[in-house]
């Protein structure tokens, strides 16, 4: 289990890194966003979620409790470091999930050995985890309408595969009918269309939502690129190392 | 062999590429598990908790 180990560890690595910088990213672009549109919460009439200090009478939170909750039950982190440090624990473990997934699909070529070759890595991982879902259902800030949430779950997650696999034919196809194959797959999703709100009629200003859009695109561009470049640097050390005692990783 | 790559040139490529598929598919899948525990679970507290990492990664909230 030499490669799974190593393949992990090179993940736990360059997520961890990236995850780093990701939160960095999120505390001074997209999370202040996100805090300016809960204030619009109150007002939608779909809204599903509420603060405590909206919530009205009848129910109550100890002083300190979290402005945003979902379920009047339901635990939440308090605002401040608390949810922060969540926001940095989601950001470092996925960080990892996505890394994994980066070395294993490079690795299942001839791994990625450059600087370019990260960033190029990056740029799919990017294409697929966030661009192609993107344009179906673009970034939402909180008291937007939204159609229902495992339909587009399902959505956002055939719409993932589909895009990796057309990548995948795309670039690495040896007939050109699997490019084909490859360019209807990138295609199929959006032909599909994602799940839509009956209206999209929303509190939340439009220049809000437009900058939080682009706040989120461009914080997953470099989360990607880092962690590309990130895994191609890890791995090189490792490489490095492993040669005198080993020739291979694997 | 002193190749850099994990999948080494030649005509062993084959038996080494059967040998590393099962380790890189549980690395691929403990990946899948993590994001998809984190980005998509129903767990109030977990949804909770994510919440600001979710809308900032653009995953399907609420």
């Amino acid at each position: 289990m030499t490669l799974f180990r190593n393949v992990v560890f090179l993940a736990a690595l360059a997520g961890l890194c990236a995850g780093l910088v990701m939160t960095a990213l999120q505390i001074t672009s997209t999370v202040p966003l996100i805090l300016q549109a809960e204030t619009f919460e109150g007002a939608a009439p779909q809204a599903h979620e509420h603060g405590a200090a909206e919530a009205g009478a009848g129910h109550s939170h100890a002083a300190g409790a979290p402005a945003h909750v979902h379920d009047e039950d339901g635990w939440a982190p308090a605002d401040g470091f608390e949810r922060t440090a969540y926001t940095t624990l989601a950001n470092i473990v996925t960080g990892i999930g996505f890394a994994l997934l980066l070395v294993v699909a490079s690795e299942f070529t001839s791994g990625i050995t450059t600087l370019r070759q990260g960033l190029l890595w990056g740029f799919a991982g990017f294409a697929i985890f966030t661009l192609a879902p993107g344009l179906g259902l673009p970034p939402e800030l909180p008291a937007m309408p939204a159609a229902d949430l495992t339909a587009r779950q399902v959505w956002w997650t055939g719409t993932v595969a589909a895009t990796a696999a057309g990548l995948a034919l795309v670039v690495y196809g040896r007939a050109s009918w699997l490019a084909i194959i490859g360019i209807a797959l990138l295609v199929a999703p959006h032909l599909i269309g994602a799940p839509q709100p009956v209206n999209h009629d929303s509190p939340v200003p439009e220049g809000l939502h437009h900058q939080f859009v682009v706040a989120v695109t461009v914080t997953n561009l470099v989360f990607w690129a880092v962690l590309g470049v990130a895994t191609a640097l890890l791995r090189g050390r490792m490489l490095d190392r492993s040669v005198v005692a080993r020739p291979r990783l694997a | 062999m002193t190749t850099t790559t994990l999948a080494p040139a030649g005509a062993s490529v084959q038996t080494h590429t059967q040998v590393q598929a099962l380790p890189l598919m549980m690395a691929a899948l403990l990946g899948l598990l993590v994001i998809g525990f984190v980005g998509f679970s129903h767990i109030e507290a977990v949804h909770n908790a994510g919440h600001d990492y979710r809308h900032s990664m653009a995953f399907p909230c609420h």
